[in-house]
Parts: structure tokens; sequence; C-alpha cells
């Protein structure tokens, strides 16, 4: 098997079957929809594992399949998969079965949801192994879809404003950076990654542009630059692009708002390190200043925000808008022009190094703060107020110290996994931008402040008596939540284990940057 | 090279897992709780032991003896980052410290926490403490002292928010983790600074570690802002988070709110361990923040920093203590202030005087904690030192032992171990060359000191009981503590007095020992120089302050627990001032906390309004433009359309009503048309 040549394929395919299984599903066999879900997102998982043990870290891209498939337009499929790609992967795989056990309606879902939540599944592992823009494009708006449904159909009670406001937003993104790439396709007559990288680096890229519209060199490059970056930045998001993201999350269920912040919000930063990084290094460069700023804003002003909601799914959604706040912080900080490149070179790998953790512990923690909330919300009849409640962990023990870890892990302590990917940023960017890392530090501060306040306004003090009544985790919530707990120890505890994976995908791309 | 300081890690690791098993052990397995906890950290005080006996007997080579082992962690880029662990003789004495005074307050936490329902978890908290701080102790990299750091300020967090379903110790736990973490900030910026410096953060690393000549002589060379060294920055950075941790002015808010905590917690992690940490800290970077461009010969502006916060908060801290009537608070604003005198102590650059102090303050303070923890434990959980009194009647043990801690803390010259490191500190002070500033705060505090422990056991010891509900019929007498208790007491007591003879001027032998040097006795060094002169001037304060207490508290004992203090009758409104702290945690509460969550409202409201707005004004003007097409649509194109259509059809009507399907009609039209036809040919004359 390990030679088998369109392992990534049949790993997109997987869920997309899984999908299609679901929706065939007659009326009195819809019971069955969950366990085929869940069944199809396990196997995604045990194949993406397989994939994990069997990848060569040092190998560069792999497992690549290509095929000429419209040849006039330049457009091949294309793919394979690195450091950065495989650990998005486990991320996807990991993140959807946990969401598809996260608490429903007590009725449970109908099979549609089941089917939409593969679905975004395929379209997820389609974005991170697409290594040509056609493909890629095409995977990136099928993601978006079962998204847009998933928030419509079964959100919170303002669930048609956020699902159509988080569908405009990404959508007009989308729109800029297809304009972009259009204009990237004429001067260049590829869509191929691996090939605009390298014409990126070269300077051939901004040239051939310039030549094709006619306009100044640096003008044309820039431009189409900023057409990329609106598409990306609204997914991540940055301030001020990110006003679609507190509805979203908020509005939508329980396991959507898990796989929205666990995964979806990672597109848009593997976006940044796939394309922009690549294809416009100088552009990104002259307007590296205003970027760091822009950084600095979003991780401090979205701690502050998030310090005054009284939602609980929204001061996560926001805090959610700060921790991505320091994965821009470690890629623009990379990007910085530096002279003497060796010294500079471990810099670079580790605030990189600490973008890829950053991605992955904030998608476990993020995800499993959501499914906390869910738990709750479920129990409290719908109730998820920072004020609703109090005194919880007299009855709920077991709950509030995995939600007590989840939070800890969430605010950076050492000995949880949150903790080593912002040190590696931090450490990196405070060599290379120093100001905007001394202001971000503010953001660690912050965040301390408001998850200890939901620590102990929803756990702490006297128990409201209302809830004497609440019933802890049950056995099967404890499985449920116990793999993600672990992992958050196994990775604070052992880093190696993430970074000897992503390193080799770090240097290569740190190397690229310095020549 | 020997066997325990390769195997080093076992001491913390050992409670480490201890607390691991408990982590998952149910609650009614008490006894198993308690007797793995007790028995994790008397393996780790073994092991502590021998490592300090070890360090004792090696080689010295006319410098400091050390040994480390230095392992990798992970990969970054082309480097890897290194952690390790490290034995010299500061950590040996830290790590004997701590796990006694570990070991013998998890000893007397069995009896004291007997009734409660958490017994399992707290013993859990508390093992995890003790790994994270022995941890801490012999991290040989800031980075692992940086974790174990955070650690213990985990646990003490959990710790003080032990009795969570109280909001008062709910919000304690809250203040002391984000205070502290203000620091820890700051902290954590001094890492990255220095690790961007050195490129390592490995203390010692044979010549490349970060308090090395090599790395030491480049961050001194060069400069950052208004000229100030590097060195000097990055040590003022690393000292916010000693300040944080050590409860120093202005971070010392959350240290006496901490006390909202079970005694034993008090006596262990916010008395005689963690908060002694920034101590540690500070003495463990001691190369780096003493460095300076003019070498040995002039003063540097981070220690110069160091010894101002020190000696500022020895007093500030004592002057609040004056007026505080809760038992544990009184020790607890104490211990402010004596981590100021050591603080102080390492500014002034006496590095032995600091750590000798902080060694001594550890077992007497942990001895007064857990003196409190007995009488509040005997007078049924009353913690008002005005209804207490006479209670050197009822518990004879825990009086002879408290009135021993406070005679040590006090400074009573020549049997008591406070007064010999106090008297080493205010020699350093003296000595110091920038400034006499210091040592004159360090007499005053010494005056204070003496001054409210007197107040504080005429208070609680002498007189007569006077709670409100002290009743012989009813059995609420006061009663002495059972013997789990009362033995580590008397245990420590002992090591409150004996410590002090290892640090006297004529036999200097901690400090030696410290500083890598072979210790004589020299009985004449006591008559050298100032060291008799400055002996004799402290004690005066200490009788000053012990004398003046006695007449205003002990002659005549307060008889009513509502009668005021004879101190508030002379000066009310400086007393009031003192009893409310000097208001500062109303100041911050005005100013930063206050700050900090309308600059979160106002982030709020501009999500709200602004962002919101500009998206409904987009929402808006989409709608605009929907609606004119739709007007377009509907009055001009359709309207249009609409009358083409009618007239169409109006005209296909006429024309259908043509085609109506009557033969008939079609006969009579085509008769006609023939009759016509006919006639208009006839009328031409065609035919």
């Amino acid at each position: 098997m390990s030679q088998c040549p369109y392992f990534l394929t049949i790993l997109t395919l997987t869920p997309l079957v899984g999908g299609i299984v679901i929706a065939c599903l007659k009326q009195d066999k819809e019971k069955w929809a969950r366990g085929i879900g869940l069944g199809f997102s396990l196997l995604s998982l045990a194949s993406v594992l397989w994939l994990w043990f069997t990848h060569n870290p040092a190998g560069g891209l792999q497992r690549i399949e290509r095929h000429v498939w419209i040849p006039s337009i330049g457009v091949e499929y294309f793919l394979g998969i690195d450091g950065l790609g495989l650990l998005m992967v486990l991320l996807t795989a990991a993140v959807v079965p946990f969401a598809l056990f996260a608490p429903g309606p007590r009725e449970g879902y109908p099979k549609s949801h089941y089917s939409l939540f593969l679905f975004l599944e395929a379209g997820l592992f389609g974005t991170f192994t697409a290594l040509n823009f056609f493909h890629w494009f095409i995977f990136w708006e099928l993601s978006l879809i079962p998204a847009f449904f998933l928030i419509k159909l079964w959100g919170g009670p303002r669930r048609s404003y956020a699902a159509t406001q988080f569908f405009i937003y990404t959508l007009v993104g989308s729109v800029a950076m297809l304009l972009a790439f259009q204009a990237i396709f004429l001067a260049t007559g590829t869509f191929d990654f691996v090939e605009l990288a390298r014409l990126g680096r070269s300077g051939q890229l901004a040239a051939a542009l310039a030549n094709r519209l006619g306009w100044q060199q640096g003008s044309a490059a820039m431009l189409i630059f900023l057409g990329v970056f609106l598409g990306l930045a609204v997914k991540v998001p940055l301030v001020p692009f990110h006003t679609w993201l507190p509805a979203a999350y908020a509005e939508a269920p329980t396991g959507t708002s898990m796989v929205l912040t666990g995964v979806m919000s990672k597109m848009g930063v593997y976006g940044f390190l796939r394309i922009l990084m690549p294809l416009f290094p100088e552009q990104m460069r002259m307007v590296l200043t205003p970027l760091l700023w822009l950084t600095v804003i979003t991780i401090v002003y979205a701690a502050w925000a998030a310090m005054a909601q009284t939602d609980l799914k929204r001061t996560i959604a926001y805090s959610s808008i700060n921790h991505l706040g320091y994965c821009m912080l470690g890629i623009f900080a990379a990007m910085k022009f530096t002279i003497g490149e060796a010294q500079w070179t471990t810099e670079k790998a580790a605030a990189l190094n600490g973008v890829l953790l950053q991605m992955f512990n904030h998608g476990l923690s993020a995800s499993a703060l959501f499914c906390f909330i869910g738990l709750l919300e479920r129990r409290a009849g719908g109730m998820r107020g920072l004020n609703d409640f109090g005194g919880l962990r007299k009855v709920t023990p077991v709950f509030c110290g995995l939600m007590g870890i989840a939070i800890f892990s969430s605010l950076g302590l050492p000995g949880l996994n949150g903790f080593v990917g912002e040190f590696l940023i931090f450490k990196g960017s405070f060599s290379l931008a120093s100001w905007a890392a001394a202001g971000s530090v503010l953001g660690l501060l912050l965040t301390a402040i408001f998850l200890l306040i939901i620590l102990q306004r929803v756990f702490h003090g006297p128990l409201n008596q209302k809830w004497t009544g609440l019933a802890d985790l049950s056995a099967g919530e404890r499985w449920m939540v116990s793999p993600v707990i672990a992992l958050m120890f196994l990775i604070g505890i052992y880093p190696q284990l993430i970074i000897k994976m992503t390193n080799p995908t770090v240097l290569q791309m740190v190397s690229h940057l310095t020549h | 090279m020997s066997w325990i300081s390769s195997n080093l890690w076992l001491i913390p690791v050992l409670p480490l897992l201890a607390s691991a098993v408990l982590a998952v052990t149910k609650q009614p397995h008490r006894r198993f709780a308690a007797a793995l906890a007790i028995g994790s950290m008397a393996l780790a005080c073994l092991l502590s032991w021998d490592a300090f006996l070890t360090t004792l007997h090696a080689p010295a080579h006319g410098g400091i003896w050390r040994d480390f082992h230095n392992f990798r962690w992970f990969q970054m880029g082309d480097q890897w980052l290194w952690l390790g662990w490290l034995l010299d003789p500061l950590t040996a004495v830290m790590l004997v410290m701590v796990s006694t005074v570990g070991l013998l307050i998890f000893i007397y936490s069995v009896g004291y926490m007997e009734q409660d329902a958490n017994f399992t978890r707290f013993f859990c908290f508390l093992a995890l403490f003790g790994s994270a701080m022995l941890g801490l102790v012999m991290a040989n990299s800031l980075l692992l002292l940086f974790i174990c750091w955070e650690l213990v300020g985990l646990t003490s967090y959990l710790l003080i928010g032990f009795w969570y379903h109280k909001p008062s110790a709910a919000a304690a736990a809250t203040k002391a983790f984000i205070t502290t973490r203000i620091g820890d900030v700051c902290f954590f910026l001094g890492i990255l600074w220095l690790y961007g410096q050195s490129g390592t953060l490995l203390f010692y690393d044979h010549g490349r570690g970060c308090l090395e000549a090599t790395a030491l002589t480049s961050m001194v060379t060069q400069t950052t802002i208004s000229g100030m060294a590097i060195s000097t920055a990055i040590g003022l950075l690393i000292f916010c988070g000693a300040v944080g941790k050590s409860g120093q002015v202005p971070l010392h808010v959350w240290l006496p709110d901490a006390m909202e905590g079970p005694t034993p917690v008090s006596a262990l992690i916010h008395a005689a361990t963690m908060v002694a940490a920034g101590v540690f800290l500070v003495a463990r970077v001691f190369p780096l923040l003493n460095a300076s461009s003019g070498g040995g010969a002039e003063v540097s502006g981070a220690l110069t920093v160091v010894a101002w916060v020190g000696s500022i908060t020895a007093v500030f801290a004592a002057c609040i203590a004056v007026a505080q009537t809760d038992i544990k608070r009184i020790l607890a604003y104490s211990t402010v202030s004596q981590l100021g005198y050591m603080m102080l102590a390492l500014g002034v650059g006496g590095y032995a005087a600091g750590v000798f102090h902080l060694i001594t303050h550890a077992f007497f303070k942990a001895l007064l904690f857990l003196g409190a923890g007995s009488v509040i434990h005997g007078c049924h959980e009353e913690q008002d030192i005005r209804r207490m009194g006479g209670l050197r009647k009822y518990m004879p043990a825990t009086f002879a032992t408290y009135a021993i801690g406070m005679m040590a803390l006090a400074g009573v010259p020549v049997f008591f171990s406070g007064f010999w490191s106090k008297d080493d500190i205010l020699h350093s002070a003296f000595a110091w060359p920038v400034s006499k500033g210091p040592f004159f705060l360090g007499l005053i505090g010494a005056f204070l000191t003496a001054f409210y422990m007197t107040r504080q056991v005429c208070y609680v010891f002498y007189g007569d009981y006077r709670s409100a509900h002290g009743n012989k019929r009813q059995n609420k007498m006061p009663h002495e503590s059972p013997a789990v208790m009362t033995t580590p007491l008397k245990i420590l007591a002992a090591g409150a007095i004996l410590l002090g003879l290892l640090g006297t001027p004529a036999w200097p032998w901690f400090q030696d020992f410290l500083t890598g040097q072979h210790a004589t006795f020299r009985f004449g060094q006591l008559f050298e120089g100032e060291v008799l002169g400055l002996m004799l001037l402290s004690t005066l304060m200490v009788a000053g302050g012990i004398g003046l207490g006695w007449w205003l508290y002990g002659l005549k004992p307060a008889t009513k627990a509502e009668a005021a203090d004879p101190l508030e009758r002379v000066q009310p409104a400086v007393f009031g001032l003192l009893r409310e702290k000097f208001r500062v945690d109303e100041i911050y509460a005005a100013t930063v906390i206050k700050g900090t969550f309308r600059l979160g409202e106002i982030c709020s409201w501009f999500e709200r309004t602004v962002c919101e707005g500009c998206i409904r004004v987009v929402t808006y003007v989409a709608l605009g433009f929907s609606w004119l097409n739709r007007f377009a649509d509907e009055y001009v194109v359709n309207l249009g359309f609409d009358t083409s259509c009618r007239n169409l059809r109006q005209s296909a009507g006429l024309l259908s009503s043509l085609q109506d399907g009557q033969v008939q009609n079609y006969l009579r039209v085509i008769g006609v048309a023939m009759a016509i036809l006919v006639l208009l040919l006839v009328w031409g004359g065609g035919l």
C-alpha cells in the first residue's frame, strides 16, 4: 500500500463517498447516518495516521499525483504533501470525528447534516493536498458551501444572518483571489503552485505581471498581491476583515463551530504559507510594517473584545482571532528582510515552526473549548452566558477539571500544547520584529484574564441553586474528550513529535525566503 | 560526576508521578493519597539531602562547584532547544529547604485537612507543587525555570482557590494568577531577549551558557535605549517576574489575598517556598544582573533597582502589617516585607546574605504559619486576633513554638536564626557604595517587624480568651492541636534556632559554602570593622520594637474584642490608612483594572456599532441597489414589455376573433367577398 499512487485522491474521496452514501440512505435507515458518518471520518483518520507514520520528513513534497487535465488553460491535477500539508490533513482528520461526536440536539440531526459534514471534510482534504490553483480553488469554495448550510440549517436564533454574512464575506474574498489568479495565469500561463513559487522567488512573476497588465512593475504585482491577500485575510481573519467571525462561530451548532475554528480558520493561514509567502515575497516585504501593526492590533484588539463578551461562544470566537493573530505574527516576522542569513535562519525557522504548531494546537484547544461549551449548553437548556452559571465545580468536578485543562492549554500554560507554539513564535519574532512581538505579548496577559474570569464565574463561587441537578460528564463524553486532552499533554511535553515532521519543510521555506 | 547529579531529575519526577496518580484517584482513598504524596516527598527529600552532601564533599577548586546535565528538547531550524539540570551549592540548599519544609507541611496537612471532602485533590495539588518547585530550583535553563515557574503559579492558583465555593477565594485565586502574570509577561520578554542575544538559555554549558563570561561580556558592551547596557535591560525584565512572584511593590497586592487558601498552603507556597522563587531567580541570574561595563568596581543599574524595590517593599509592607487584625494577613505582609529584605540583600550585592535569609525565613515563617494554622484550628476557624487571647494556657506547645518563630522573625539576638541573617543583610547594605538609604530603611523595617510581631503575640496568646462564643459549657473553648500538627512545629522550631549558627560572622559557613570558599572559624571576625556596632544597633531597634509593643499591648491586654487598638486611639487617621493597606487595591481597581475593562467595553462597542454598522451600511446599499433594480425591472423593463405584450395580445385577440371556427361565418365572409369581387369586376367592365 505504501506504493499506492492515488493515496491522496483516495483520501479526499473517502469522506466524499461517505457523504453520498449517507445522502442516499432511505428514510427508515436515517438513524444509521451518524454511525456511517463517524465510520467514514474515523476511516479517514486511520488513513491519515498511516500517512503520518509513513511520511518521510526529509523527503519534501511526496505522494505526488500529476495528470494533465485541461492542457489549454494549464490545468493539471496535481496533488502532493509536505510537512505543512500533512499537519493540516492530520488536524482535519482529528477534528472532524471529534466534532461528529460533539453534542447535538436531543432528537439528533437528520442525515443531511452528516452528509454535509463529510462533504466539508472532503473539501478540506482537497484544499490541503492540492498544488494546482484550479482544483485548489474548487475545494476551497466547496468547503464553504457545506459550512454555510450547516450554520443556516442547524444554527442558533440568528443563524440566517450569520450564515449569509459568513458566506458573502468569504465569497468576496474568494472572488478577489480568483480575479488575482486569472491575472497571474494570463501573465505566466500556469496555475501550478510549485512553478509559481519559483517564479515568485526569482522576481519573474512581478515582471510578467507588469508586462501583461502594462503597468509599472511595482504596482501591478502589488495589486495582485492585495487581491490574494484579501481573500486569505478574510479567512484567517485579520482585523478589520473579521466581522463575520463572531456571529458565525456563535450561531453555528457546536460541531460546526468546532470545525470552523479548528480547521477552517487554518485554511487562511495555510494559504499565507503555501501561496502568498512563496509567490509575493517582495510585495509582502514592502508592506511588512503595516502588516505587522495590523497583526498587533488583531491580537490585542481581539483579546480586549473577548473580555467584554458575555456569551461564552463569542468569547472563544474572539479568542480564536487572537490566537490566529500569533500565527500571522510569526509569518510576517519570518518575512522580514535580513542580511547575514545564517544567524537568522534559526529565528525564522523557530517562528515558522511555531506557526505550524500554533495552528495545530489552536485547532485542538479551541475545538475542545467549543465542545465543552456545547456540552454545557445542552445541559443548561441552551444557556451559555458568562453570568448564567456559578459554582458548577461542586456538581460537575470532572467537567470543570477537563475544561480547565483546555482553558489552560489555550492561555499557554507550559506543560500543555499551547505554550510551545507561542514560545517559538515569540522567540523568532522577538529578534526579527521586536516591537511587534513586545506589543503582542499584551495579548498573552489579556487572554489569561478573560479565560480565568470564565473559570471563576462559571465554575467557582457559591453554586447557583438553579443548577444543583446538572449532570457531570458521562462515561461516553469523557471518552470523547480524553484523546484531545491527552494530545494536549503529549504535545506540551514532547513537541518534537510534531516538529520533526514540520522542521524540514520549514527549513525549506526559510531557504526559499532568503535566496 | 556522581550518581545523584546525573539522576537529579528523579527529585521532581517522583512527586510529579504521585500527583499524576492522585489526579485519577477517587476521593475516598484518603489514606492512600496522603501516603503516596508524603512518600514521594520523603524520597525526594532523601535524594535532596544526598545531593546536598555530594555538593558538600565535592572537590572545590577555588570556585563554585557545578555539575550539570543538558538534554535536547526539540528542534528549530538547524538548532536544538536545550534544557538541563544543575547541581551547585545554591541548588543544593534550595533543594534541601524545599523538600524538608515541604515534607513537614505535607505531614501537617494530614491533620489540618482531615475533615475536608477534597482531601485527595488537595494532596494531588500539593505533590504537583512540590514537583514544580523542586524542578524550578534545579533548572539549568531559563526556559525550564520559566516552565516550572508557571507551574508553581498554576498550583498556587489551584490551592488558593481550593475552597472555590467561597467567592473571596475564587477571586483571590484569579487575582494571584493575573497579578503574577503581569510580571511573568515581562519575564517572558526578558527570556526572549536573552535568547536572541546569547543564542542559548542554558545557564552553564562549558563556557557557552548565558551566565558565563563570553555571553555576559557581549551583552554588557552592547547598549539599547538611552545607553542602557543590554544585560541591564534583560536583567530588569527578568526582575519584573521576580517582583510579581515575590510580591514586591507594586505587584504585592495578590499575596495577602492568597491567604484565602488553606493554612498549610499559605505556609508552604505563600511563605516558605514559591514566593521565595523570585528571590531565588534573582540569585540564579545574579551574574547577569551584576554584570556591568566597569567590571567589578561599578554597581550595575539593575542591582540598584533591585535594592531600592526591596528596601521600599520591606518598610511598606511592615507598616501595613502593624494595623492588620487577621492573624494570617499579618504574617502575609510580614512575608512581603521579609522578601523585600532578601531582595535588598541581593541588590546591594550581598548574594549569600540574601540566600541565607531566604533559608532561615523559610523555616521560621513556615513555623509561624503552621502555628497560626494550629491557632485557627484550635479556635474553631477564627482568624481575627481581636477575638483570640490567652491561648498560651490552652495551647502550650503551639505557644512555645510560635514564640520561637516570632523571636526568630523579629531578630532577637544570638539564639535565633533571623537575627544572624538579618544582621548579615544590614551589614551588606551598610557597605553599599551607592546610598545608605536601603540600610536605614532596613533598620526601620527591623523595628517595625519586632513591633508588629509583639503586638500579634500579645493579642493571641496573652490576656483572656475574648471570643464571643467562648463558652465552656458548649465545649467551644480553644484546644491544642493533635500531634501530627505539633510535631512538625517542633521540628521547624528547632530549625529556626539552629540554622542561625551556620551563618554567624564568626563562622560564616553557609555564606562560604554558597560562594565556593572554605569556611574557617575565626572568633575575631565578630569584632572586626563595624560588625559589632551594627549588631548592637539592630539589637537596639529590635529591643525598641518589642518594648514598645509590649508596653502598648502586653501590659494591659485588650479585654474586649471590640476595643479600639491603642495605636488607633493615638493616631486614628494614620492607623486607618495602614489598616486599609494604603488603599493600593482601591487605587488599582479605580485605574488599571477599570481601565482594562473599560477598554474591553470600548472594543466591544466598536464591534457592535462601527464594524456591524459598516456591514449594515453595505447591506443597505446593496438593498438599495436591489430596490432600484426591482423598480427598473417592474416599471421600466417590465412595463414596456407588458405594454407591448398587451398590444400584441389585443391585436392577436382581434385576429383570433376572426378565426372563431364557425364555418357559416367563413362561408358568409366568402360569400360577401365573392359578391364584392363580382361587383368590382362588373363595375370595372372586365367581364
